[in-house]
C-alpha cells in the first residue's frame, strides 16, 4: 500500500515536471518494464486495419495461389470428413443422430467445427510462427490473430453456402428438418467461436514461447476435443444428470443451437447457453491478457 | 524544441544459457561435449558482463534526449547494445529498468523487406511491407508509382516476388521503405545490402528525410556513411553510454574503444609472433627528440617503436613496417625499411626503430597504427605484430605553409603539389579530345 503511494507520488512528480517542460506536448508514447495485466487497446488495432485485411488477403490468396483445385479445397475437406463420418459413425456404429439424416448431422457439425479448429490452430503459432517478422517491426501484435479469424471466416462462408445447398436439396426432398428462425443467431455462434477459438490460441502461443512441445498438443488435441463436442454424438444420446459436464465445454452448445437453429433437432437450454458464453469470455480475456503481457519481452525467450 | 526522444536510465537484461531447466537430451549433449573435450554448448557465455545467475546486461543504465530534428548516429562495436537499445525504441521487447518516452510516430527499419511473402506479387508486397511498416494504404496508393520507381522493377511488379533476384528483393524492400514519412525514423545497418549504387541512392533518400526535419536515428557500421549524414553521434561499448556529441567525436571515441589507451603495450597480450623482439612502447617525437601528444598536418615526426630483446647482436637486416589507418578504417599509408632499403640491426638489447616522417601529410583526426617486426626483408620470423598499437592524434597544421588546409572531410591525405599558368596550349589528342584538325 505504501509502496503504491510512493509509485504515485513519484508519477505526479513526474507529471509535474514535464509540464514544467517549456509548453511542451505530452508524450506519445511512454515504454517502460513491467507488463500491465490487460490490455486490449482497440483504437491501436483500428489504426492498423489496413494491415489487417492485407494480411486476410496474404492468407488467403497465398494458400490456393498455384495450386490445381484453387478455393474448392475449401470444401473438399468438409465433404470428404462428412462422407468418412456417415460411413464409418453413421453406417458402422450406427449412432443416433437425432432423427436427422446422417450427412446434414455431420456436415453441420464439421462446418461449424472447422471455423472453431481453424481459429484455434492457426491462432496457436502466432509467436512462434512469426518470430522473425516480430522481431524486427512493431506493430500490435494481435493483429495476427484477428487476421487468422477473419480470414477463416470466409473459409466458413465457403463451406456453410456447401452446407446450406446440401440442406435445401435435402429439405426439398422431404427430409424431417425444420429450419427455423433461430437461424439469425448464427453470427453470434460465428462471433462466440472466433472468441474461444483466439482465447485458446492466444494462451497456447503464449506459453509455447517458453516450452515448445506444448505446440504439439494443439493438433491432437483439438481432434480429441471435437469427439467431446458433439460433433459426432448428439446432446440427447446423454443422459440428463450428467449432461452438465459436456455442457461445461463450451463448443457443446454451441453446435448443438447451430444444429437446432438449421436443422430442427438439438438439446439447447438458455442456462447452457449462458454459460458457455461465460466460460467462452472467461477464456477470451485470460488469452488476451496472456498474450499482452507476453508480446512485450517474447523476443527475449522464444 | 520540444524533445523526440527521452531515455531515461534504461537497462536490459537477458537470461543466458537454457531458459529452463535443461532438457535431459540438452544434459547428455553437455556432458558428451565436455567428455570430448570441446566446448558445452548449453554454457551460459562467460564474459565480464555476465552476472553470477547467468543474466548479462546488454544494456546499462542508458539516459539520453534526443531532441526533434536530430539526425544521430550510434556506433560501438559488435555486442556494445545498438541493436538492444534500437529494439527497445521500436517497442519490440521492453526494457528490464527505467522508461523510454516518445513524441511522434515511431518507423524502424531493422531489417529490408520483412513480411515479403514469396508468393505474392511486387505489387502486393509494397502494399503488405508498407502496411507493416505503418504507412496507410492511401499513403501507399499516393507513392507507389516513386516507389516502384525508386526501386527500378516496373516490369517485375506483377510477378511473384519469390523468382525475383535478391537485388531486387532488396530494392524494392529498401524502396517502400525510403518512403516512409514517419516523425521519428529508426535504421540499423541495413545499408550492408545492395551494390554501391544502391548505397549512394539510398543515403540520399535517408538524407532528404533527415533534412526535412524529421528525427533519424542511424546504426551503421560504415562511418563514412554515419559521418556524412549524422550530425551527433553516440557511441555505446558494452551496454554503456560512454560519449556522446559531435559526430566526428564520436567517431574518435568510438576507435578509442578498440583500444583502452591506458593499457600499456608492454602488457598486451593481443601480439603475434614469437616475442624474441618485442615492442613495450610507441611514441611520437619532433626531431630534437621531445615527445609530441600530437602531431601537426605537415610537421616533421619521427615515430619510436621502442624494444626490447634478449638476441642482442644478431639479425642485421630486421624489417620494421608500419600501416597507419585513419577513423573511417581505410588504410592511409603503410611505411618499412625494406621499401627505402635502409638496414636496421644488428639489435642492441634496447632500442627503438624510428621512422622519420617528413611534413607528415595527414588531415586532422585520429589514426590508428598497427606495426610488425620480422627478421629479414621478405619471409623470416615473424618476431611481433600488433593492430591498433598506437593512436596517433592529428591537429590541423600548416601543412603548405600558407596558413590554410583543405577540410579534413575532403580526401584521406595531403599532396603537395605547385600550380601554374600555361597560355596558348591545347590538349594532346587522346581518346575523348576531338581529333587535331589544325592545319
Amino acid at each position: 500500500m505504501g509502496g503504491s503511494m510512493g509509485k504515485l507520488r513519484a508519477r505526479l512528480d513526474e507529471v509535474m515536471a514535464d509540464s514544467r517542460d517549456e509548453e511542451s506536448p505530452p508524450w506519445d508514447a511512454v515504454l517502460e518494464a513491467g507488463q500491465p495485466w490487460f490490455q486490449l487497446r482497440l483504437g491501436e488495432l483500428w489504426a492498423y486495419r489496413d494491415l489487417i485485411l492485407l494480411f486476410v488477403r496474404r492468407d488467403f490468396t497465398a494458400t490456393y495461389k498455384q495450386t490445381f483445385l484453387g478455393p474448392l479445397w475449401y470444401l473438399l475437406q468438409p465433404l470428404l470428413t462428412t462422407i468418412t463420418f456417415v460411413v464409418i459413425f453413421g453406417y458402422f456404429a450406427r449412432i443416433q443422430t437425432d432423427g436427422l439424416p446422417h450427412i446434414l448431422f455431420f456436415m453441420s457439425g464439421i462446418v461449424a467445427w472447422n471455423y472453431f479448429a481453424d481459429c484455434l490452430t492457426k491462432t496457436a503459432n502466432t509467436f512462434t510462427g512469426n518470430a522473425a517478422m516480430f522481431g524486427k517491426i512493431y506493430f500490435p501484435r494481435l493483429v495476427v490473430p484477428l487476421s487468422i479469424v477473419i480470414t477463416n471466416m470466409i473459409t466458413f462462408l465457403l463451406q456453410f453456402a456447401l452446407f446450406a445447398g446440401v440442406l435445401v436439396f435435402f429439405w426439398i426432398q422431404g427430409a424431417p428438418v425444420v429450419p427455423n428462425y433461430r437461424m439469425i443467431i448464427l453470427p453470434l455462434l460465428v462471433l462466440q467461436m472466433a472468441l474461444l477459438g483466439l482465447g485458446v490460441g492466444a494462451i497456447v502461443s503464449s506459453v509455447t514461447t517458453r516450452w515448445r512441445d506444448l505446440s504439439m498438443l494443439v493438433g491432437f488435441g483439438t481432434q480429441l476435443w471435437m469427439y467431446a463436442s458433439s460433433v459426432v454424438i448428439p446432446l440427447s444420446v446423454i443422459p440428463e444428470n450428467l449432461r452438465w459436464i459436456f455442457v461445461l465445454n463450451p463448443m457443446v452448445p454451441i453446435i448443438e443451437t447451430f444444429r437446432f437453429a438449421f436443422l430442427g433437432r438439438g438439446v439447447v437450454e438458455i442456462w447452457q447457453l449462458l454459460l458457455s458464453l461465460a466460460v467462452t469470455l472467461t477464456i477470451f480475456l485470460f488469452g488476451i491478457s496472456i498474450f499482452t503481457r507476453v508480446e512485450k519481452t517474447f523476443t527475449d525467450t522464444v | 524544441m520540444p524533445a523526440a526522444i527521452r531515455i531515461e536510465n534504461v537497462s536490459k537484461q537477458y537470461q543466458l544459457g537454457a531458459i529452463n531447466r535443461q532438457m535431459l537430451y540438452q544434459e547428455l549433449q553437455s556432458r558428451w561435449a565436455r567428455w570430448r573435450g570441446k566446448a558445452d554448448p548449453h554454457a551460459p557465455i562467460h564474459t565480464q558482463r555476465v552476472e553470477g545467475d547467468g543474466s548479462f546486461w546488454a544494456l546499462r543504465n542508458v539516459s539520453l534526449e534526443i531532441q526533434q530534428g536530430d539526425i544521430v548516429g550510434i556506433i560501438g562495436r559488435n555486442g556494445a547494445g545498438k541493436s538492444t537499445l534500437l529494439k527497445i525504441l521500436s517497442r519490440i521487447t521492453s526494457p528490464t529498468e527505467g522508461c523510454v518516452r516518445i513524441r511522434g510516430r515511431v518507423s524502424s527499419l531493422l531489417e529490408v523487406g520483412t513480411g515479403f511473402h514469396g508468393e505474392l506479387t511486387g505489387r502486393e508486397n509494397v502494399y503488405l511491407n508498407g502496411a507493416i511498416l505503418g504507412m496507410r494504404r492511401r499513403e501507399i496508393e499516393r507513392k507507389f508509382d516513386e516507389i516502384v520507381a525508386f526501386a527500378g522493377i516496373d516490369e517485375f511488379l506483377d510477378t511473384p516476388v519469390k523468382r525475383y533476384s535478391s537485388g531486387m528483393t532488396v530494392r524494392l524492400a529498401f524502396a517502400v521503405a525510403a518512403h516512409l514519412e514517419p516523425d521519428i525514423l529508426i535504421i540499423d545497418e541495413v545499408l550492408a545490402v545492395g551494390d554501391v549504387t544502391f548505397q549512394q541512392k539510398c543515403l540520399g533518400r535517408i538524407g532528404e528525410v533527415a533534412n526535412a526535419g524529421r528525427t533519424v536515428l542511424f546504426v551503421s557500421h560504415q562511418a563514412a556513411a554515419v559521418e556524412s549524414l549524422c550530425k551527433r553521434g553516440i557511441v555505446l561499448d558494452e551496454g554503456q553510454l560512454v560519449f556522446e556529441g559531435s559526430q566526428t567525436a564520436a567517431l574518435a571515441a568510438y576507435i578509442r574503444t578498440f583500444n583502452p589507451a591506458l593499457q600499456a603495450l608492454r602488457e598486451r597480450k593481443d601480439r603475434e609472433g614469437t616475442g624474441a623482439v618485442r615492442v613495450v612502447g610507441i611514441d611520437l617525437r619532433d626531431d630534437a627528440g621531445a615527445v609530441l601528444p600530437v602531431a601537426c598536418a605537415g610537421q616533421d615526426v619521427n615515430l619510436h617503436l621502442h624494444f626490447e630483446t634478449g638476441a642482442s647482436g644478431q639479425f642485421p637486416n630486421c624489417c620494421a613496417y608500419i600501416l597507419v589507418t585513419n577513423q573511417l578504417g581505410a588504410p592511409v599509408f603503410a611505411h618499412s625499411n625494406r621499401y627505402t632499403a635502409e638496414a636496421l640491426g644488428p639489435l642492441p638489447s634496447r632500442g627503438a626503430f624510428v621512422v622519420r616522417l617528413p611534413r607528415l601529410p595527414l588531415p586532422e583526426g585520429v589514426y590508428r597504427v598497427e606495426y610488425l617486426i620480422r627478421s629479414e626483408f621478405r619471409a623470416g620470423i615473424l618476431f611481433d605484430r600488433m593492430g591498433a598499437a598506437f593512436e596517433l592524434r592529428v591537429i590541423g597544421g600548416d601543412f603548405f605553409g600558407k596558413g590554410e588546409l583543405p577540410p579534413s572531410r575532403q580526401g584521406i591525405c595531403l599532396l603537395d603539389g605547385a600550380w601554374r599558368l600555361d597560355c596558348g596550349t591545347a590538349p594532346a589528342p587522346g581518346r575523348f579530345a576531338p581529333p587535331d584538325r589544325s592545319p
